[in-house]
């Protein structure tokens, strides 16, 4: 169907040129759902993009036949019109990639008169037709809806009706569900499978999600710096992968872990695309790695099963699993004193304006949560649930309508100025996105040091000696301290968030979504952290997430919350082998765990192709 | 809509009151006899009084702004002090060259800007939008008055002394009867506002283009297969049409109010030109009145760019 050969694309930037994808060649079978899996910056979508002519300052070598023709070698004008016609596309954020001024309905028809000359009236139908095909009720009315009018599942599935509509032998779906609630995530898959069933399509879905990859493909193929690691069967490489890399990725993903167990993270950060080693790129974090890893191109490996890996290695990996660190101790203690007490909070919000009539929005409908010292409590929630909105409520933020919310025993509600900045020091916030939560223009050293400052603890030389002190505390090098956030990958950043809210020594550490915009083997590491400096100092976790696996692994006790409820608060074991509620069933569901490696296989090496010069 | 519409109106109705209010007492207690000025500096004392009287300053400062508020709500903005005309009548008289002036340099502008700042930004750090980027930065730091001298000095005075009219010196003609007049005489007015202010307009489209350029959306109007042409025009000009609305209605209101230094330099007869001649004479029922233009001509603007609003983007309404 599609066929890659020897594919690398280059971005010439101000920096210099990014090699994002680097002597890379696959096939597509026609029929079947093929994965291209990596974390951030791996090029899988950046090669998908250049191969379409979607990305014009990109410099692409090598070759991609799809229907007899060399696409890297197409006139524009030919590229454009298999685009959508032949193959179609899904992106990400089903929001953003709407154009927000333009009906729904009009962007579906835009695509059927961009490639063929049909009445309005026919346009319209088809594509009414398709957007019921892919679950959208009263299609004929929503038709003249905008994208903002729809919820996020909604939209992902206009996108696929788009991308249908013109029924192309091809699809390509871009991280089609990482921008989604998992239980909408796992109806979009559903429908994404059916679709391809029914219409015959081929699809290749890029995700960096193995969970969802091990369920639906049926060839994967892993990408690390450009360069493809693995390629091969879903069941070969997920069962036994082959080269370190992919067995790395499967062994931080924290669903394969029982609650508590340290989790094997990959170590260091992803190297960047602008100096490229001589070497295999993942040599520096591999576990593997030879002397000549790090001088010498892998070379390709063909294994019996027909999984290819690029690795010096001529069998496959030890699953990382039999050497992981034993169980360490629960830390809840049943006596240990309340820190939080959460008592029927709610919160409402006025709606309606001058003008018109005036409202009530509820969005906490009577939370009530205990917190004991060295606990850690999970809130687990979809998005617009009113778990971030809790945390605000929690952390002082946003005063609560109703209930109380004692800290260290005193009401929040009762401070007075003096007792509000003191109550400030004990309770700390680790925010989502450590790209837009650090002030880029403050060094990180002010950024840790600030609460210091704000509450005159330290200043001058004590300042910087316990700064630096933090920054060791959280893996971070001390010798660092005069750098911009911009230096520092997402997961040292979020080591800089954690470095600042530990400063005070606070008595509650509230960590909102603290690794879902991280890949999972930094996410493996920033966790890691979290505990052992739990352990190490005692701390007290509110732990919020919309990730149950994530959850589960870092959380004593977990609370699920619904539409500003909580529907189920147990053990966290409790809450994934005996769920008692509905919601957390449905939610338990959906979440899709990629299967436990089951060791060697029974594979052979059968030949060494060399790589081609790089 | 309606509800909505009411409510700006109502709002509108107010800030106009309360800029009446402000200009009128802001000139009360400004110095200078409105009775000499009128008289003139050869009036006896007895003549003071009774032009006093018969202008109301000899009235408590309430009655009179009571007396000025219920006679404006009435379009009755009282007379001049220097030729005792009506002061609606006067700035009536001087609309037509401010309109006239507005309506061309708009559409001048947007057919150069617009065009310059698309240009500019399809092509990124290219030949063309450096070419592109020069004019904005030439527009930009260009004084409109030695613009619209220099334009006075090639088109009007070089011609002159070869022998031949290529362009009147300024002044201004009615639209009626005779259009093409009228434009002739407005051309070098327009071009001159127009050149200046497309700059703004070609900077302003190349921001908001490059930056809509790199939205999620465009690239799937890319992967749809529309054409080039359509991806920038229909999908990319689209989404920067709002903030060029937002913009545009400020400037013509601005403008509306009086192009002062154009209408100086081309000797046009605008409102601009009034309000400066009032300035020097201290004429205050005719500055009041210009002022009030100008604040009403930027509430209209503001309520006719909402309007726009509801219309461009499907999320306000």
């Amino acid at each position: 169907m599609l066929e890659a050969r020897h594919l690398s694309v280059s971005i010439p930037t101000e920096d210099g040129t990014i090699h994002a994808v680097q002597d890379v060649s696959f096939s597509v079978e026609a029929g079947g759902l093929f994965g291209i899996a990596g974390e951030s910056g791996s090029g899988k979508s950046v090669m998908m993009q250049a191969i379409l002519g979607l990305l014009p300052f990109a410099d692409v070598t090598g070759e991609v036949i799809f229907e007899g023709r060399n696409l890297l070698t197409l006139p524009p004008r030919q590229l454009q019109k298999l685009r959508g016609a032949r193959i179609g596309m899904i992106f990400q954020d089903p929001l953003s990639s709407l154009h927000p001024y333009y009906s729904i309905g009009a962007q579906i028809t835009e695509a059927i008169h961009a490639h063929e000359k049909v009445s309005p009236q026919a346009a319209r139908a088809r594509a009414v037709d398709m957007l019921t095909k892919v679950g959208i009720g009263n299609a004929a009315e929503r038709f003249d809806s905008f994208p903002h009018q729809y919820s996020g599942g909604m939209r992902q599935r206009v996108m696929i009706a788009m991308a249908l509509v013109l029924n192309p032998p091809l699809i390509i779906a871009d991280e089609p569900t990482t921008a989604l609630d998992v239980t909408v995530q796992a109806q979009i898959v559903a429908l994404l499978d059916q679709m391809r069933k029914e219409l015959g399509t081929t699809v290749v879905m890029i995700t960096h999600d193995l969970g969802l990859l091990s369920n639906v493909a049926d060839q994967v193929m892993v990408m690390y710096a450009g360069n493809r690691m693995e390629f091969g069967s879903s069941a070969a490489v997920f069962h036994a992968p082959s080269h370190p890399y992919t067995a790395g990725l499967l062994a931080s993903s924290p669903s394969n872990y029982a609650a508590g167990e340290e989790l094997v993270a990959i170590p260091g950060r992803p190297p960047s695309l602008l100096h490229m080693p001589a070497g295999c790129a993942f040599a520096v974090r591999c576990a593997y790695a030879m002397p000549k890893c790090a001088t010498q191109r892998p070379p390709l490996r063909r294994f019996s099963d027909g999984v290819e890996s690029l690795c010096w290695l001529e069998a496959p990996v030890e699953p990382i699993h039999a050497e992981r660190a034993a169980v360490s101790g629960r830390n809840a203690d049943a006596t240990a004193p309340v820190v939080l007490k959460v008592d029927n909070v709610e919160l409402s919000f006025a709606t309606g304006g001058f003008f018109s009539k005036a409202g009530k929005y509820e969005v906490l409908k009577g939370i009530d949560i205990e917190l004991r010292r060295g606990e850690t409590l999970g809130l687990v929630g979809e998005s617009g649930c009113g778990k971030s909105t809790l945390a605000r409520v929690i952390a002082g933020l946003i005063p609560a309508t109703s209930g109380s919310v004692l800290l260290d025993g005193k009401d929040m509600a009762t401070l007075d100025h003096a007792g509000w900045k003191e109550m400030r020091k004990r309770v700390q916030l680790v925010f989502q996105d450590p790209f837009g939560s650090l002030n880029p223009r403050r060094r990180v050293g002010a950024i840790i040091g600030d609460p210091f400052r704000l509450h005159q603890v330290a200043s001058g030389a004590d300042r910087k000696w316990r700064v630096q002190d933090l920054m060791e505390t959280v893996g971070l090098n001390p010798e660092h301290y005069n750098r911009f956030p911009s230096e520092f990958s997402g997961g040292q950043r979020q080591r800089i968030g954690i470095a600042r809210a530990l400063a005070l020594n606070p008595a509650l550490i509230i960590f909102d979504e603290p690794v879902s915009a991280l890949d999972v083997s930094i996410q493996a590491q920033v966790l890691n952290l979290m505990r052992s400096l739990q352990q190490e100092l005692g701390l007290t976790y509110l732990f919020i997430s919309h990730d149950l696996a994530v959850v589960r692994q870092v959380c004593d006790r977990i609370a699920v919350m619904n539409k500003g409820k909580i529907v189920e608060l147990a053990e966290a074991e409790a809450i994934y082998t005996d769920p008692q509620n509905d919601y957390t069933r449905t939610l338990l569901a959906a979440s899709v765990v990629p299967p436990p490696q089951k060791g060697r296989g029974t594979r052979q090496l059968v030949e060494t192709i060399w790589g081609a010069p790089a | 809509m309606i509800r909505f519409l009411a409510g700006r109106v109502a709002f509108a109705a107010l800030i106009l009151l309360v800029l009446s209010t402000f200009v009128f007492f802001l000139f009360f207690v400004a110095p200078g006899d409105p009775a000499r000025m009128v008289a003139g500096d050869k009036a006896t004392e007895a003549q003071l009084i009774q032009i006093r009287a018969n202008l109301g300053l000899d009235r408590p400062i309430h009655e009179q702004y009571i007396n000025f508020i219920g006679k404006a709500v009435r379009g009755d903005l009282g007379f001049s002090y220097r030729n005792q005309q009506p002061v609606i009548s006067l700035i009536a008289n001087r609309l037509p060259a401010t309109l006239s002036l507005v309506a061309g340099g708009v559409i001048l502008w947007l057919a150069v800007g617009i065009p310059i700042g698309i240009m500019s930004a399809r092509h990124p750090g290219g030949f063309r939008d450096r070419l592109g980027q020069g004019f904005i930065l030439i527009g930009l730091s260009f004084p409109t008055f030695v613009l619209g001298m220099m334009s006075l000095y090639v088109f009007y005075f070089l011609p002159r002394q070869a022998g031949f009219t290529l362009f009147p010196a300024g002044g201004f003609k009615a639209f009626w009867p005779n259009p093409a007049i009228w434009a002739w005489h407005m051309a070098l007015p327009w071009a001159t506002l127009a050149l200046t202010t497309a700059a703004v307009y070609a900077r302003l489209t190349r921001g908001q283009m490059l930056e809509v350029m790199g939205e999620d959306y465009i690239r799937t109007a890319r992967a749809k297969g529309l054409s080039e042409t359509k991806v920038v025009f229909k999908h990319g000009l689209r989404a920067t049409l709002t903030p060029l609305v937002t913009q545009l209605g400020a400037d013509i209101a601005l403008l509306l109010g009086g192009a002062i230094v154009i209408e100086q330099v081309y000797g046009l007869q605008g409102v601009g030109a009034l309000a400066v001649q009032a300035v020097n004479n201290q004429d205050r029922p005719i500055i009041i009145g210009v002022v009030l233009l100008g604040g009403f001509f930027i509430v209209l603007s503001n309520i006719i760019v909402d309007i726009l609003y509801v219309l461009l983007d499907p999320r306000v309404r």
